[in-house]
C-alpha cells in the first residue's frame, strides 16, 4: 500500500568509525542516498541500546537500521560482536510481536564502502517504502 | 499436595534458630485465606511454629529476599528452595548479588503449585525441573530435570501470521497496567535503579497511556532479562492482569537455544550470559528468520 509521494522516514545508527566515515565517503564521491536517512552517529554500533530502536520508532521513524565495523574489525574489537547477538534477539521479539521484520535491519559498512553504503541506504529506503507508515510501534502523541 | 510436611520443615527451621545457625527464616506467612500467602521473615520459634504456611500455595519464590535479608544480618539466613527456586539463586550468585557464606539454603522437593483460584501454575504444569542445583541440604528427594512442553506455546505463536501475532500481544498487553509487579518480583531485575523509575525517561511509573508504552515496558524488561531469566515463572503468577509473561521471556530463551546453543541460566554458578558473550560466526540479525535472509 503505497501512498504517492510517500517517503519513509529512516534513522541510521551509524558507528563513528567505520559507518560514519562510509557515509562520508559517499558524500564525498556524490553517491546519492534518500535525504530522509537521519543519521545518528554512535562511538560504537553497541552503544545501541534497544531502547534507542524502539525510541526512534516512538518519534515517527518508519525503519531503523544500524550500521558498524564488520565483524572482526571493531574499533573497540569486540564491540560489534555485541551488537549481533543483541539485534538478532531484538529483532526476533519485535517480529514475534507481529512487527513488520523489514523495518528493521543491521548492516556492517566499512569507511571504504561509501558505495555500499548508499546503496544500502536506497535498498533500505525502498524497503520500508512498501511498508508504508510505521502503525505498530507509533505513539499517536508523537505525531505531528 | 506437597510429600514434605509443613512439621519437617518447621522442625528443621526451629533447630537451626535454636542453635544459633541462622538468625532469620525466610519463609511463607499464613494469611487469612489459604491462598493468602506472604513472604517473609520469621526471627522467633513460636513465630515459626504458628505462623510458617507450607502447601501448594507456596509459589513465592525466596531467591531475591537474599539480597535485602544476607545484608541485615552478622549472622545466616535459612531460605527454603523449591527445585525452580534453586536456579535464581544461582543466578544471583553469579552476578554476586549477594553473599554465599550468609545463606543457608535448604532444598524441598515441590509436587506443583497452583493460584488463588486453586489451578495448577502454568509453570509447575510445564515444570522443567525437579532437581534442586544449589542447596546445603535437603529435605525430602531430589528429582531430575523435566522434557516439558514449555515451548509449545511460543511455537504455536510463531506459527502464526505478523498481524495474528500483533493482534495476539496487543490484546494482551493493553490489559497491563503497570503496577511493576512482574518486575518487582524477578529475581533477574536486581538494578538499584531501574530504567522505568527514571523521572527523565517519560516512561517512569505509570499507567500506559499508550499501545507504545505497553509495548515499550515489555520489550525492554524482557530484553532486559534475556540470557538471565531462569524461567522460574514468577512474572507470570504475581500479574493481576494474567498476561502471560512467560511467552515473552521463553521466546528470548529459545532464541537463545537455537542461536548460541542450549542454556540454562543458574544451572550451574559462574556460566557467563549468553548477551555478554559472543563467538566467531554468531547468526547475523539478517538471518535469524526461517528462509533466510529477510533483507535479500
Ligand atoms: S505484573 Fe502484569 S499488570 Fe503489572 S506491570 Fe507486569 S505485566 Fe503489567
Ligand atoms: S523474567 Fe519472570 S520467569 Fe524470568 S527470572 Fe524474572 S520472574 Fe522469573
Amino acid at each position: 500500500m503505497q501512498v504517492e509521494g510517500y517517503k519513509p522516514l529512516i534513522v541510521a545508527f551509524c558507528c563513528n568509525w567505520c559507518s560514519y566515515a562510509g557515509a562520508d565517503l559517499a558524500g564525498n564521491n556524490r553517491l546519492a542516498y534518500p535525504a530522509d536517512v537521519k543519521i545518528i552517529r554512535v562511538p560504537c554500533s553497541c552503544r545501541v541500546n534497544p531502547m534507542f530502536v524502539l525510541r526512534a520508532f516512538q518519534r515517527g521513524a518508519d525503519g531503523v537500521i544500524l550500521c558498524g565495523c564488520h565483524p572482526g574489525d571493531c574499533h573497540y574489537t569486540s564491540g560489534n560482536f555485541y551488537t549481533r547477538r543483541r539485534m538478532a534477539m531484538l529483532f526476533s521479539m519485535l517480529d514475534y510481536l507481529g512487527i513488520e521484520r523489514e523495518r528493521t535491519r543491521v548492516e556492517w559498512v566499512s569507511a571504504a564502502e561509501g558505495a555500499k553504503f548508499a546503496a544500502t541506504m536506497n535498498d533500505f529506503a525502498q524497503t520500508v517504502a512498501k511498508l508504508g507508515e510505521n502503525k505498530r510501534l507509533e505513539d499517536l502523541r508523537c505525531k505531528q | 499436595m506437597q510429600t514434605v510436611t509443613r512439621d519437617a520443615l518447621i522442625d528443621r527451621a526451629v533447630s537451626l534458630l535454636s542453635d544459633g545457625t541462622v538468625d532469620t527464616v525466610l519463609g511463607w506467612r499464613k494469611g487469612l485465606f489459604d491462598y493468602d500467602v506472604t513472604p517473609s521473615t520469621f526471627k522467633t520459634v513460636e513465630d515459626l511454629r504458628e505462623n510458617l504456611q507450607w502447601d501448594d500455595h507456596c509459589g513465592a519464590n525466596f531467591s531475591k529476599y537474599l539480597i535485602a535479608q544476607t545484608k541485615k544480618t552478622e549472622s545466616k539466613v535459612l531460605v527454603f528452595l523449591k527445585p525452580c527456586d534453586t536456579y535464581s539463586f544461582n543466578q544471583l550468585l553469579t552476578e554476586h548479588r549477594f553473599d554465599r557464606e550468609k545463606a543457608y539454603a535448604i532444598g524441598i522437593p515441590c509436587d506443583g503449585m497452583v493460584d488463588a483460584e486453586g489451578n495448577m501454575l502454568e509453570r509447575c504444569v510445564n515444570c522443567k525441573s525437579k532437581k534442586h542445583v544449589a542447596y546445603d541440604e535437603l529435605i525430602g528427594e531430589d528429582g531430575e530435570v523435566l522434557e516439558s512442553g514449555r515451548f509449545d506455546e511460543v511455537k504455536w505463536l510463531e506459527s502464526l501470521t505478523a498481524d495474528e501475532r500483533f493482534k495476539f500481544w496487543q490484546d494482551q498487553l493493553s490489559k497491563c497496567i503497570r503496577c511493576n509487579a512482574c518486575r518487582d518480583v524477578c529475581p533477574a531485575c536486581t538494578c538499584e535503579k531501574c530504567v522505568f523509575d527514571n523521572p527523565k525517561s517519560g516512561i517512569e511509573n505509570k499507567a500506559p497511556a499508550s499501545s507504545f508504552e505497553e509495548q515499550n515496558f515489555h520489550i525492554i524488561r524482557a530484553f532486559h532479562v534475556a540470557g538471565r531469566c531462569t524461567d522460574c515463572g514468577e512474572c507470570s503468577r504475581v500479574c493481576p492482569q494474567h498476561i502471560p509473561l512467560h511467552l515473552l521471556n521463553r521466546k528470548h530463551i529459545s532464541d537463545i537455544n537455537k542461536f548460541y546453543g542450549e542454556y540454562q541460566a543458574g544451572a550451574e554458578v559462574g556460566q557467563r550470559a549468553p548477551l555478554v558473550n559472543h563467538a566467531d560466526g554468531d547468526v547475523e540479525p539478517y538471518e535469524i528468520f526461517d528462509g533466510g535472509d529477510v533483507n535479500a
